[in-house]
């Protein structure tokens, strides 16, 4: 094992175990990442040499504990040690750490640690940052890439976030299991946010962001390899994987959006479709349904058909129905209007979505799905009027463009037959 | 007579590869295999999916579903091989050229018992 890939394969992967551990002893998350820190930089001197040990997380956890309590004693003589209980077993082996660590120890550490990430006192982009600093061990740089905001910026930003957990009182003991299931729900919820971020990327910065997309899968395994038998994360898992399995498909080679319904159904990535598909018919069987569920369910009947005609509309249909009554919001009856359209026609879809008009008058994609209806319906002058709409209102300029498609088509089909489009 | 050489290693280093990381090793693996197709030795290979993906059936009275592989250990089912070999060393030669393509984890060689090449196509 000369080639060092496979050193920071193995970093990554006992990075939550290792950060989780030292921040139980330390308390404090700047000293656990930085004797994460140490402890790998002594890694690759010894690993090459000695080969990989038998548990990677239990060994960086001990060289990162003996080389931070060293810096404290040297450093800092009057800044207060942690208590004695925590480090009174200094002198323990690996095999009897690595003992103690196994099974629920690493369960616990990990949770914490994403749960301190996802901190209700801080905002939604802050618990992104911080949890791809500390859990993922991505660099400010390739955070705030990702972000497309500055290094300084996304600096400031994890800068805050971290000042904001050690002000507030973060409970460091291990949490009950009513504590252990509500925490689960944020950290579920924080996966999915880095995910979006991914996700939500227009074309030109779709390849910059996908890493998000990736660490939110790796991150929702973990957390499903942790939680096996939870139906919600098995459901979070497979809509994951089943979104970004049409990662390569999703845009034309200028950027441009392409719809599901236009997309070259043989780039989706089979071995992804086919976990999430597992995952989803794994979860179904517990009878516990929950939106992640069913939103994986809905892209499980999307995944399942081999061209656009061949979707299961009704079956979309009832499914978007159940997640109105969980999660009721205009968006998810915006995105159920869609079904509609397909299985009872465009008239019946616009009647389901005029009662949104006030609630999403801001909202991009309430235009542009208003627009096609009255396009399918022939209201070609409405149609025009909800799409110049939209354009005022996309986000980015793929979704302009998008849009201005659209209006070029009618404007074609408004031109009188048998003329030519004079341009 | 035919040996499975069952592929161990731990799943959350495994998942931790890099895309780039992922292709290389299965381009160096690619190679042994190529030469064992050449020889006519090489049966089925399989590469699983992860282990959250698996279901256990236990064949109690009546039988009970789990969610999860079978054994909790440190280091994973992950794939398997059925390789004609002559003998232990010949199988063990190659479980050390698919090793040197892919190093870390273990591989367990069991000689099969019973064998059908069965008709799927993935």
């Amino acid at each position: 094992m000369t080639d060092t890939a496979w050193i920071d394969a193995a970093l990554t992967s006992a990075r939550p175990q290792a950060v989780g551990a030292l921040l139980r002893y330390f308390r404090n998350l700047d000293t656990a990442e930085e004797a994460f820190q140490n402890a790998c930089l002594r890694a690759l001197k010894s690993w090459p040499q000695n080969g990989p040990p038998r548990d990677p997380a239990a060994w960086l956890i001990m060289v990162g504990r003996n080389v931070a309590i060293d810096d404290i004693r040297r450093t800092s003589k009057q800044q207060a040690l942690p208590e004695d209980e925590a480090i009174s077993d200094l002198d323990d082996a690996e095999e009897q750490l690595a003992e103690r660590l196994d099974g629920s120890h690493y369960r616990d550490d990990i949770l914490r640690l994403l749960f301190i990430c996802c901190h209700p006192d801080l905002p939604a982009t802050q618990q992104i940052a911080l949890a791809l600093r500390i859990v993922s061990g991505l660099t400010v740089k390739q955070i705030a890439r990702a972000f497309l905001v500055s290094e300084a910026a996304m600096e400031q930003r994890i800068t805050r976030a971290k000042a904001r957990v050690a002000d507030a009182d973060v409970p460091f003991e291990t949490p009950g299991a009513v504590e252990r299931s509500e925490r689960l729900v944020s950290v579920a919820a924080m996966i999915y946010l880095i995910f979006n971020e991914g996700y939500s990327a227009s074309g030109d910065t779709a390849e910059i962001r996908s890493p998000l997309c990736e660490e939110a899968i790796r991150l929702a395994r973990l957390l499903l390899r942790l939680f096996q038998s939870e139906p919600e994360i098995m459901g979070l898992t497979a809509l994951l994987l089943l979104q970004h399995a049409r990662a390569a498909a999703r845009f034309d080679a200028d950027g441009a959006v392409i719809l599901l319904d236009d997309q070259d159904r043989s780039l989706w990535n089979k071995s992804l479709i086919a976990e999430g598909l597992a995952l989803i018919d794994k979860a179904m069987r517990h009878r516990r349904s929950g939106p992640y569920q069913v939103q994986a369910a809905i892209a499980a009947l999307h995944a399942r058909a081999d061209k656009p005609e061949d979707t299961d509309w009704t079956q979309i249909d009832l499914l978007y129905g159940a997640l109105e009554i969980m999660q009721p919001s205009p968006v998810v009856t915006l995105n159920r209007a869609v079904a509609v359209s397909k299985v009872k026609g465009p008239e019946a879809a616009l009647d389901m979505i005029e009662p949104l008009a006030q609630r999403l008058s801001n909202y991009f994609h309430y235009f542009g799905v208003r627009g096609a209806f009255l396009m399918q319906l022939g209201r070609n002058d409405e149609a025009r009027t909800a799409f110049d709409r939209a354009i005022a209102l996309a986000n980015t300029s793929a979704e302009a463009a998008h849009i201005r498609m659209h209006l070029d088509r009618l404007q074609r089909d408004s031109q009188p037959r048998g003329k030519k489009a004079g341009r | 007579m035919l040996y499975a050489i069952l592929c161990y290693h731990d799943e959350d280093h495994v998942g931790s590869w890099t895309k780039e990381q992922d292709a290389a090793v299965m381009t160096k693996l690619a190679v042994v295999q190529e030469k064992l197709t050449k020889q006519g030795r090489l049966g089925p290979v399989a590469r699983l999916l992860p282990t959250t993906a698996a279901t256990t059936l236990r064949k109690d009275d009546p039988p009970l579903v789990l969610d999860g592989p079978y054994a909790e250990t440190k280091e994973q089912l992950l794939g398997f091989y059925v390789v004609d070999c002559k003998n232990l060393d010949e199988a063990l030669e190659v479980a050390r050229d698919l090793g040197a393509a892919n190093p870390g984890g273990a591989y367990e060689i069991r000689p099969v018992g019973v064998f059908r090449p069965g008709s799927v196509q993935s």
